[in-house]
């Protein structure tokens, strides 16, 4: 029996969390002396309120959407990736490597070649952890970590080195040529007649994005791979007794969560940045753990979630904008709560929730 | 201690535990309705009943686990509202459940110890239950050495210490339920004779099982549940097995297996010299060596832990092992990539493992993902390389779900959400509907109500006279008795001895299963 | 209800915001951060100076990400502020892309070369400078010896230790200059403990003046200097209060003097190139109360000497960055 309806559970409860969250950052606006209705209001309008604003929105949201995916893709594995933010980081170099190979013509040539640089660097990097694990039992948590930082110093080594780019101070390579500049919103709209900001940095990896969603949902509910990775995710005994080869099973996961990482740089690195710079993951990996777990790594959530995430990032930066007062640390705490409240404390409302459902279920019955 | 309150017990003769008009729903289940029972003091209550009965959730109720829509809770005759199981402790219940609720690496001292602590300081309270402990296990025949960690005991064990987590927090009143389903028939004995002794000093005991033997054996009063309500209260000694069983299930119902002579052909499976070491260098198989014919049902009787689970598993092709297997004399791939229950099921070797919610099933998957577990490879159930035929499945399983009577019967339910009857009826519908030459069961009926202990037992019967090679392994000897054709007791990881089952008798088989040797016996 | 008060008082205060667009000038600091103890508070006390100075408004940015240094830059062409500082060559980039976006907004970056019609380009002569605390380095030092600690190894540093160099040679043709960089990465602008590590090696070789160009690395470098004992010279902006009696000078590098002039245009800051040196006081060393003492007459004869010459042409102080090499060891 399931204690409450399907919409309350994926809609009800994130919501109701979403509220506290927005209270608790509410009294923390207030306690600096600012207005919190009017913060709220200029994170809603300021990420939704114009095109250039819904387009920094799913550009965020974009890179949110990659790095869900990848880590529910290895949560249905029950292995926990933390190494999206190096594997997307690596994945950059697969990206730029590709792009700098050839003085590309079209961007529609450029791309597929550019998502398998991509997948196949980011699917590296998550691939020793994931042998590790599989054949030594290294914890992948500590192993994904530990690859961050070398991913980060990897980076570091190769932009300062003989990928950098001799004419800036900067650690960077040189632009991609023009032909490998993915189109933006503005770019794809304005022959239509439809006026899109000409800032966004929207581009169509978030089609990119949309189609790894269904991609993955058709994986895990669809393929045979994806029903071998949940059975073995909801019991590693009893995948045994069926037959399910747990080497194969952790490392084929870990790699396709590498790859969707890894995706990210298409959006960044290809769509907005024209060349590979060193930090350009920003924290979007570790932002894909609150995402997969705000979108009970089910696609459909991830989507979702990503959106909120797209909006809190945007959203931060108005509030920024609009209101001196609150400091880029304070936007921080703000986002950090709703993180926070959606992600961890999601229990405190879900089952309280619950009772009243049975409850009410009671009272009918 | 329990000294004090047994002086403070009152005189007159109000009953332990009176309920009254007790009613819980959960959504649209009624899980208990209108319930209303009296224990007298000093006395065994057993309450039996099908899974899904409303026992559990009316103990729930006691213990404070869950609170009842209507109806009063009296204890020793005074009105005592029970919360939480804190209420519960405090009016001096104790419940033993069947999944133990130990912590697994701390001692026994500790676990007894574990939330019934004096103060901020581990020693004190240690001391105190290390003198309490000596002094129960004396009075009860509660033996157990109080450091010992407990993962290392036996099940047996571990439920005596749960026992005396009880009493330590001076219970009066013990709730156990289904007791005995993991313990050996001398096992049990012993917990009756502990049950007994406790009766003796005072303490009332509600024991919850769906075995009737234990209930004709063990108790002075039975109640029986069903559908969520109680059907009827009587004096043990006043009612019979077959009649408890009839009131359970509604009907009449055949308590022994009905089958013909076994026709045994030629040996299907051989097993020779199997050895197998666990990782913790415990030799678990000593050199295990039988054969299974066509046509015939062999048990494997013995006290649980003496090596048929492994025996099991490496048949099945989940543990890797040394010796010989053979299947038609085709020998089989016993350690390396190609012993897995992939390739056995390829061969026609067919496991309904001991364990369904650990092994058999995906208790988080729905019904339909469960009846292709294992065979997710098989064509019929793909759609080019790598796709899933959801649809066919989903038919495959709805047919098989209505053949094997599987209720509710929705394709779509989650594996939790079946009663333990169906949740066997799902794994047996899976394995014995592939139709396969070997059928491994470990456990069939473990924890399975009455009414599909005989439809289960009638689906293995038929396999067998489809003329197919079954390898039971059960630690109920009564189930052995019924149901197999020949049995073989293990102990310590050896083969004691073989018999025909019509040509033995429990107490033979229960000198086997206590290490001495066939021929002796 | 007061409830929906405060919601439409809200509103219309944010579309009165939004109208309130005018020219007033804006400053974007880098991913540091505005206090950053260096460049971007350096240039951060620029801007305060001129709102003292004028009474006038202006806005400020501090970037969480790498994307919203484009969206910043748009932002504020956007809304009209004019111009828009950026401190830091990391925005060139950036700014190469939005600069034609934005033909009447005028752009000014600190540090770096942006070739666009409508951006001012700051750039500093800090060879000079170095080549002053480098004169005083080699009047200072008794052993000889003398250190220079980088913080990440890029061009722009090269350019303070070649001119650093140059200096200590020209007034003591035999003193040794042990340079030392801490690292290839940004982190080396911050990394205090490594700074402190490096110093003291130094130290150990015989150099008694090290100069810091390092950021916040340098504040290690400083306090092990004044631990040992021997003299330091900080960088960028006047860090002879940080340990009195040890910190010989300091190259001043005036970023605020930059900010403060490009406010202090405002819409007319004229596109180009803008070089700050020595001649028109950008580049600068210090003396105050805290080094009076140790910064003896001597050394500051041969340093004011070496800065009359470089203002007169009479000395040129070679530009690493010109040809991406150093003359001198």
């Amino acid at each position: 029996m399931d204690k409450m309806p399907r919409w309350a559970d994926v809609f009800l409860v994130p919501f109701i969390n979403l509220i506290l969250a927005f209270v608790v950052s509410g009294l923390v606006v207030l306690a600096i002396g600012e207005n919190p209705f009017k913060a709220i209001w200029i994170m809603i309008s300021g990420s939704l309120g114009s095109t250039s604003g819904i387009g920094y929105t799913l550009y965020y949201a974009t890179n949110y959407m990659f790095t869900g995916l990848a880590v529910a893709v290895a949560f249905h594995a029950r292995l926990f990736n933390i190494g999206g933010e190096g594997q997307a980081a690596v994945a950059g170099i697969g990206t730029a490597l590709v792009l700098l190979a050839f003085d590309w013509p079209y961007w529609w040539l450029a791309m597929p070649f550019a998502i398998i640089g991509a997948a196949v660097f980011g699917a590296a990097w998550a691939f020793i952890p994931a042998y590790l694990q599989a054949k030594r039992g290294s914890h992948i948590v500590i192993t994904t970590i530990m690859f961050n930082f070398i991913g980060a110093a990897l980076m570091g080594f190769l932009l300062n080195g003989i990928l950098k780019n001799p004419d800036t101070q900067n650690a960077e390579t040189v632009a991609f040529p023009k032909g490998a500049h993915l189109p933006t919103v503005h770019e794809v709209l304005s022959p239509l007649g439809i006026n899109f900001a000409k800032s966004a940095p929207l581009n169509v990896s978030f089609l990119l994005a949309l189609a790894c969603a269904v991609g993955v949902w058709f994986l895990l509910w669809r393929t045979r791979l994806g029903y071998q990775i949940r059975a073995f995710g909801q019991s590693e005994t009893a995948a045994r007794y069926a037959g399910i080869d747990a080497v194969k099973i952790t490392v084929i996961t870990m790699l396709i969560s590498g790859a969707l990482a890894g995706m990210l740089s298409i959006n960044v690195v290809m769509g907005e940045q024209g060349r590979l710079i060193k930090e350009f993951v920003e924290g979007a990996g570790f932002v894909g753990i609150a995402v997969a777990l705000m979108g009970r790594s089910h696609p459909f959530g991830i989507v979702l979630a990503s959106l909120l995430f797209g909006m809190l990032t945007q959203g931060g930066f108005e509030l920024m904008w609009d209101m001196p007062a609150i400091s880029r640390e304070m936007v921080l705490v703000i986002q950090a709560l709703i993180i926070l409240f959606t992600g961890a404390l999601d229990n405190m409302v879900r089952d309280p929730v619950e009772r009243l459902f049975l409850r009410m279920r009671k009272r009918k019955g | 201690m329990t000294g004090e309150k047994q002086q403070g017990r009152q005189e007159t003769a109000a009953p332990a535990i009176e309920l009254k008009g007790i009613s819980k729903a959960f959504g649209p289940v009624q899980a208990n309705r209108d319930i209303s029972l009296s224990v007298a003091k000093g006395t065994i209550h057993g309450i039996v009943g099908e899974n899904g009965a409303g026992k559990s959730t009316l103990m729930s109720i006691l213990y404070g686990f869950y609170k009842a829509d209507a109806g009063e809770i009296y204890i020793n005759g005074q009105r005592t509202p029970i919360p939480d199981s804190q209420a519960a402790i405090a009016a001096g219940i104790g419940m033993v459940f069947q999944h133990f609720k130990l912590v697994e690496n701390f001692t026994v001292l500790e676990n007894v110890v574990l939330g019934a602590e004096d103060g901020a300081l581990l020693r004190p309270s240690l001391a105190k239950a290390r003198k309490t402990l000596v002094q129960l296990a004396h009075e009860y025949e509660l033996e157990v050495d109080p450091d010992a960690v407990i993962e290392e005991l036996s099940v047996g064990h571990q439920q005596r210490v749960e026992i005396l987590k009880a009493l330590y927090r001076s219970a009066d009143i013990l709730i156990l339920d289904e007791p005995t389903g993991v313990l050996t028939p001398s096992e049990a004995d012993h917990l009756f004779r502990i049950l007994k002794n406790l009766r003796a000093q005072g303490k009332t005991i509600i024991l919850i099982t769906h075995k009737l033997r234990e209930i004709m054996e063990a108790t002075d009063t039975v109640s029986v549940m069903r559908q969520g309500q109680m059907t009827a209260t009587m004096k043990t000694r006043d009612t019979s097995p077959q009649k408890l069983a009839e009131l359970m299930v509604g009907r009449k119902v055949l308590l022994r297996v009905d089958k013909k002579p076994a026709k045994p052909g030629k040996p299907v499976l051989r097993v020779e010299n199997l050895r197998l070491t666990d990782s913790a260098g415990v030799e678990r198989l000593k050199g295990i060596s039988f054969e299974v014919r066509a046509g015939e049902i062999l048990g494997i009787a013995g006290v649980a832990g003496n090596g048929q689970s492994e025996l099991l598993d490496v048949l099945g092709g989940i543990s890797p092992a040394e010796g010989r297997i053979t299947l038609h004399d085709r020998p089989l791939p016993l350690a390396g990539r190609h012993a897995n229950g992939q390739a056995r099921r390829s061969d026609g070797i067919a496991h309904v493992p001991e364990d369904r919610q650990r092994l058999g099933l995906i208790m988080d998957f729905m019904a339909w993902e469960n009846m292709c577990f294992g065979y997710h490879n098989d064509p019929k159930y793909n759609k080019g390389p790598l796709m899933m035929d959801n649809p066919a499945i989903l038919d495959d399983t709805a047919e098989k779900m209505q053949r094997f009577d599987i209720r509710p019967p929705n394709p779509r339910l989650r594996a939790e959400s079946f009663s333990g009857g169906n949740q066997q009826k799902l794994v047996l519908a899976r394995e014995i509907e592939r139709n396969p030459e070997v059928l491994l069961v470990g456990q069939p009926t473990r924890g399975v109500d009455i009414g599909a202990i005989e439809f289960i037992h009638q689906q293995i019967v038929a396999l067998r006279d489809a003329g197919k090679a079954i390898l039971l392994v059960s630690v109920e000897l009564e189930e052995i008795l019924s149901l197999t054709d020949r049995v073989a007791v293990m102990f310590d990881g050896r083969i004691m001895g073989e018999r025909i089952t019509s040509e033995t008798d429990e107490k033979e088989l229960g000198l086997m299963m206590a290490g001495v040797s066939g021929e002796a016996a | 209800m007061s409830f929906t008060k405060v919601i439409l008082g809200t509103v219309s205060a944010l579309a009165m915001t939004a109208v309130a667009a005018i020219a007033d000038p804006a400053i974007i600091y880098d991913l540091g951060g505005k206090f950053d103890k260096s460049f971007n508070e350096a240039a951060s006390n620029g801007a305060a100076k001129w709102a003292k100075e004028t009474g006038g408004k202006f806005r400020e940015i501090e970037l969480t990400s790498e994307a919203q240094r484009e969206q910043a830059l748009r932002r504020l062409a956007e809304n009209g502020n004019n111009p828009v500082v950026m401190t830091g060559f990391a925005f060139a980039s950036a700014l190469d892309k939005v600069a034609p976006d934005y033909p009447d907004t005028k752009f000014v970056i600190i540090d770096m070369v942006v070739n666009q019609p409508n951006v001012s380009s700051v750039v500093f002569k800090e060879h000079e400078g170095s080549y002053l605390v480098g004169v005083a380095a080699a009047k200072a030092s008794k052993t000889g010896t003398v250190g220079f600690i980088g913080g990440m190894d890029i061009p722009l540093i090269r350019k303070f230790a070649c001119g650093y160099v140059q200096g200590v040679k020209a007034t003591n043709p035999n003193a040794k200059v042990i340079q030392n960089m801490t690292g290839t990465t940004p982190a080396a602008w911050n990394d205090p403990v490594k700074g402190g590590e490096l110093a003291k090696a130094q130290i150990s070789q015989g150099a008694d003046v090290i100069y810091a160009a390092a950021g916040g690395t340098g504040v290690g470098v400083l306090q092990a200097a004044a631990d040992a004992g021997i003299y330091s010279i900080g960088v960028d902006s006047n860090q002879n209060y940080l340990h009195p009696g040890s910190v010989l000078t300091s190259m001043m590098k005036r970023v605020d003097v930059a900010v403060y002039k490009a406010f202090k245009a405002g819409a007319d800051v004229k596109p180009g190139i803008q070089v700050l040196g020595l001649a028109n006081g950008g580049i600068d060393y210090a003396l105050d109360e805290n080094n009076a003492k140790i910064f003896t007459a001597d050394i500051k004869a041969a340093v004011d000497a070496a800065k009359a010459d470089i203002i007169a042409g009479k000395i040129k102080v070679h530009d690493y960055m010109s040809d991406n090499s150093c003359p001198v060891e």
